[in-house]
């Protein structure tokens, strides 16, 4: 009984967090002025007119191939350095760590408003402007400490005997690390991935900042439909449920990792 | 736990700090020198100390961005961190039901913020958006862009739907941790699910809750596109956060010198808050411990 009641409690959780993008889904299979002129629960006439623009016009969907390469080489630099470092962090303490680790988390309390103008002008000056390197470079920003910080958790949550053990077994960091200690985190990777490849896929700022044209991120081109004729509110809804189907695939090939959790009795 | 000392752990860290640093130093030590400066033209500046700051302390409207700043934050950490460990909590441990919810849950951290504010728009309005006529069915008049309540309570609910995830996302990662011998040895001893929760669940889910609270707070205390696009700070100035203000005065208003020196100050703020909470949560850690 009481389980039901935790399960009822949930389900309704759940039907909140769909509303509005059940409401998103709704307008992106309308018109525009379908969706200006009245109010219904469900589209009496879909169309997958504002899709197919979004799939045929380059402008379109080159934001969505921009927005996944910058966003994977972020998630890749971000796990590959935060990896090693969160263990010296667990592990180890050293000249300077406590503040180190703090500092690290610092660098996402800037407002980005003003910040922007010195951030075009350091990456006009290595010629990075309008690649996706400047972005995954730029995201790094806020998603390396992040990564740090999530690692770090869980990887002090790892008892060190087992770090102990397997050094008196004779093997050398690097195998350890890999063969041993890193399935051992893979929650915490799991976590980590998903949140490196929300936080870049949806920032805007900066994405839009350091790029023009050959790199220009999807969210950015969804403010193209702010125009003087008003919004396209159907070409918008659809392109916003687009942006949802990369990261619910991401976070659907993590969820064995989520789900799975930590097994010390493996070891 | 005692850690090893070994200052060769730097060379772990040192690829961490190259590209955190490049990015973080020279943009901010950009900002401070325009801070510092009347800037007319790119070579026509006057030194002017600390005149900006000055300024910016003793600005009326700054005050209040920043006392609606500090509720909104508040109650965006009352709300969240409460309901995102009993949503975890209720989450299925295994099979498709843990799959389903971790990707359900998920959903609404992966919009972009622009489209997040525009997406409530719709969905608050009262002509044609499902939660602003359902309100308006129940005979209460409700328009966010007429009245000042109205505005924060749609705000706050943008903030909850959008944010909540996050906190659940963590604690459920670290929930997930947690070993299963631990629940058995309870189980043993015939603990209550109170204090299953409170003496295993809760100082385990210290690391992820840590993170979540300082998470929380800086992102909210720097929240910028989302309310902007919905409300654009108004009615009046009821939801002009101070990003919103900071982007008006910079932006609206041209003036480099004196959004330079606000900004640094706004930083500061965060930053202060932040150690404060990161202080305090380690000492509760503690705590528990003993």
């Amino acid at each position: 009984m009481k389980l039901q009641k935790r399960t009822v409690g949930l389900i309704i959780y759940f039907i909140l967090l769909l509303l509005p993008i059940y409401w998103m889904l709704n307008m992106s299979l309308r018109t525009n002025s379908d969706i200006l002129s009245m109010f219904t629960f469900y589209p009496h006439e879909p169309t997958i007119d504002n899709y197919i623009k979004i799939f045929t016009d380059k402008s379109w969907y080159s934001g969505y191939l921009n927005s996944l390469y910058y966003v994977s080489m972020n998630v890749a630099i971000s796990l590959l350095t935060a990896l090693p470092a969160a263990y010296a962090f667990s592990r180890y303490s050293f000249l300077g760590d406590k503040h180190l680790f703090f500092w690290l988390l610092t660098n996402r309390m800037a407002p980005p408003a003003v910040f922007l103008l010195p951030f075009f002008q350091l990456y006009s000056t290595f010629n990075l402007i309008d690649t996706h390197f400047a972005v995954a470079l730029a995201h790094c920003l806020f998603n390396v400490p992040l990564a740090v910080w999530i690692l770090e958790g869980f990887m002090s949550g790892v008892p060190r005997e087992i770090d102990e053990m397997a050094y008196i077994d004779g093997y050398s960091f690097p195998r350890f690390f890999l063969t041993v200690f890193t399935p051992l985190i893979r929650t915490g990777i799991g976590v980590t991935a998903f949140f490196c490849f929300m936080f870049s896929w949806v920032e805007l700022l900066l994405a839009r900042t350091l790029t023009t044209t050959a790199a220009k991120p999807i969210a950015a081109t969804m403010t193209r439909t702010v125009s003087a004729s008003g919004l396209d509110w159907g070409l918008l809804a659809a392109a916003g449920i687009l942006t949802i189907v990369p990261g619910a695939l991401v976070i659907w090939f993590v969820r064995n990792h989520l789900a799975k959790g930590f097994a010390l009795g493996r070891v | 736990m005692n850690k090893w000392e070994d200052n060769k752990a730097w060379f772990l860290v040192i690829p961490v700090f190259l590209i955190v640093a490049v990015s973080a130093i020279i943009p901010l030590m950009t900002v401070v020198n325009y801070s510092i400066q009347d800037i007319f033209g790119p070579d026509n500046r006057i030194f002017v100390g600390i005149e900006w700051y000055q300024e910016a302390l003793s600005d009326h409207r700054l005050h209040a961005a920043f006392q609606r700043q500090l509720l909104f934050s508040g109650l965006v950490l009352l709300i969240e961190i409460p309901l995102g460990i009993l949503i975890a909590l209720t989450m299925p441990k295994r099979g498709w039901g843990a799959s389903l919810s971790l990707v359900l849950v998920a959903l609404p951290l992966l919009i972009p913020w622009n489209v997040i504010g525009t997406i409530w728009i719709i969905f608050m309005r009262p002509d044609i958006g499902l939660l602003g006529s359902a309100i308006n069915g129940l005979g209460i008049p409700f328009d966010h862009t007429a009245a000042s309540l109205d505005a924060w309570v749609t705000v706050m609910l943008m903030e909850v739907w959008h944010w909540t995830p996050l906190v659940v996302l963590m604690a459920y990662a670290g929930l997930q941790a947690i070993p299963e011998a631990y629940f058995q040895a309870a189980r043993i001893d015939g603990a209550s699910a109170w204090s299953v929760f409170r003496y295993i669940q809760l100082p385990k889910m210290r690391g992820v809750l840590t993170i979540a609270i300082l998470l929380r707070f800086m992102d909210s205390f720097l929240i910028y596109a989302e309310p902007f696009v919905l409300t654009g700070g108004g009615p009046g100035n009821s939801t002009t956060f101070l990003s919103i203000y900071l982007v008006k005065q910079a932006v609206g208003q041209f003036d480099l010198g004196p959004a330079s020196a606000f900004s640094i100050i706004y930083f500061l703020i965060v930053l202060l808050a932040c150690w404060i909470f990161y202080q305090a949560l380690l000492k509760v850690g503690t705590g528990d411990k003993q």
